[in-house]
């Protein structure tokens, strides 16, 4: 049979066959549906950006109206790392090693301007200079720090992603497919600085522009 | 009130004969002027500023690290000489360069709880930046000054003799620079802004060394 369900009828008939209380769907809408609507992050914060994290977690924000207010105390539990705020060099060993240790599928939130550049300390000789030199970023939330509103939006962004998740083809995200590590390299301590200063199979430095007048 | 600076200069000096105790001044509108501590006498002293009756200084709420680079001063001379003519006097400039050597300094600031106070702040500083950078720990005097001397040592390579606990507080143990010198160079990072300023920009704006040599293998360290 060479059909699957979203091809064989249209919305429209799907629509008409809920209102008779027939539930029509796909293997992957429905996996993509229960993963999408109960992300449990890990319950890990870093900075000023964490604060407001856990404000969104609280009742005015309330995040767990979109399934993610189980804050896993363990990376083993957790779906989602949100690395809210600076990571320092120091730190960003400990960030990957967590980031490893939690189960596929797994996401990753980079939260303020310090998780994703290294923000106002990005001239220090102690900080990251964004947290997608090591691991794979899903969603970035601008702010300094972000509102809980963004975070929020942010979550509702990563949900959307789940939900357009192949499960199966060229498209499979990183734990459906054998060919993708999921692991990452942990930096070492160097005599200068982290030793490699950034994964290079995540992120490549940009090309610096010569000339006399940069764009 | 802590007596004045003079007076308690004085007051060392006859209590420690020989000591080497430099009032020194600070000619801003704040006037917080110091005593700059010779490092042989440093302890006694400070030991001394805890136990005295009229000073108590109990508590040492700061400890700074200042670096002090070598400075090229460059002094003028005026000399005249007599026109023969009859005319104005000639003047002529004569500059001289010298090098003041650099130095390492530790700031102390320090108050008393119990006569409520100061702050009264005392320096000690190093021979170079190099090799004679040791500098008498207070921590046996004031225990706060415990985490404090081990930043300082971190982020300026002061040694302070006597710390019952120096290592690196605040980056790795492994790590070999200390970043808040002056002549400190950051790791070589290829970043990017759309609006390059100050040094990015000098780095921008300078061309490529060689243009035919080949790049460098993918994920390499410049």
């Amino acid at each position: 049979m060479d059909m699957t369900p979203a091809q064989a009828i249209t919305d429209e008939e799907r629509e008409e066959l809920r209102r008779h209380g027939i539930l029509l769907t796909s293997i992957e809408e429905l996996y993509n549906w229960g993963r999408s609507h109960s992300v449990w992050p890990l319950q890990f914060g870093l900075a000023c950006c964490a604060i407001e994290m856990i404000a969104a977690s609280m009742a005015r924000f309330d995040i767990a109206r979109f399934g993610s207010e189980v804050f896993r105390p363990s990376p083993r539990q957790a779906d989602l790392l949100i690395v809210s705020g600076t990571v320092t060099k120091k730190m960003a060993p400990q960030v990957v090693r967590l980031w490893n240790q939690m189960a596929e599928p797994k996401y990753c939130i980079a939260m303020g301007a310090c998780a994703i550049s290294g923000g106002p300390f990005k001239r220090g000789y102690n900080v990251l200079k964004g947290i997608d030199r090591f691991i794979p970023v899903d969603i970035y939330i601008p702010g300094c720090p972000p509102r809980p509103e963004a975070l929020l939006h942010g979550l509702v962004e990563l949900q959307k992603k789940i939900s357009g998740q192949a499960i199966s083809g060229p498209d499979a995200p990183r734990h459906l497919r054998k060919d993708l590590a999921c692991e990452f390299p942990v930096p070492e301590f160097g005599e200068h600085d982290l030793d490699p200063p950034h994964n290079p199979t995540v992120w490549q430095p940009p090309e610096v522009p010569k000339g006399d007048s940069p764009a | 009130m802590i007596e004045p600076l003079d007076q308690l200069t004085a007051r060392l000096a006859a209590r420690f004969p020989g000591a080497d105790v430099t009032l020194l001044q600070n000619p801003g509108a704040s006037a917080q002027h110091s005593l700059v501590l010779g490092n042989g006498i440093a302890r006694a002293i400070a030991e001394f500023l805890r136990d005295d009756g009229a000073l108590k200084l109990d508590y040492c709420s700061n400890v700074s690290g200042v670096d002090w680079p070598d400075k090229v001063i460059v002094e003028t001379t005026k000399a005249s000489t007599p026109d023969p003519a009859g005319g104005p006097d000639k003047v002529t400039e004569v500059k001289t360069e010298r090098v003041q050597p650099g130095y390492l300094e530790a700031v102390y600031h320090l108050f008393s709880v119990e006569l409520r106070h100061g702050p009264l702040v005392i320096r000690t500083r190093t021979r170079n930046r190099s090799d004679q950078v040791t500098l008498p720990s207070f921590t046996p005097v004031w225990r706060s000054a415990e985490f404090q001397e081990r930043e300082v040592f971190d982020l300026f390579g002061v040694v302070f003799a006597g710390h019952p606990d120096l290592r690196r507080i605040l980056m790795w143990d492994g790590f070999k620079d200390h970043p808040m010198r002056k002549d400190y160079v950051e790791p070589e990072d290829n970043e990017w802004e759309p609006t390059p300023h100050g040094d990015l920009l000098a780095k921008v704006k300078k061309p490529d060394p060689a243009p035919s040599s080949p790049s460098p293998p993918e994920g390499a360290k410049p």
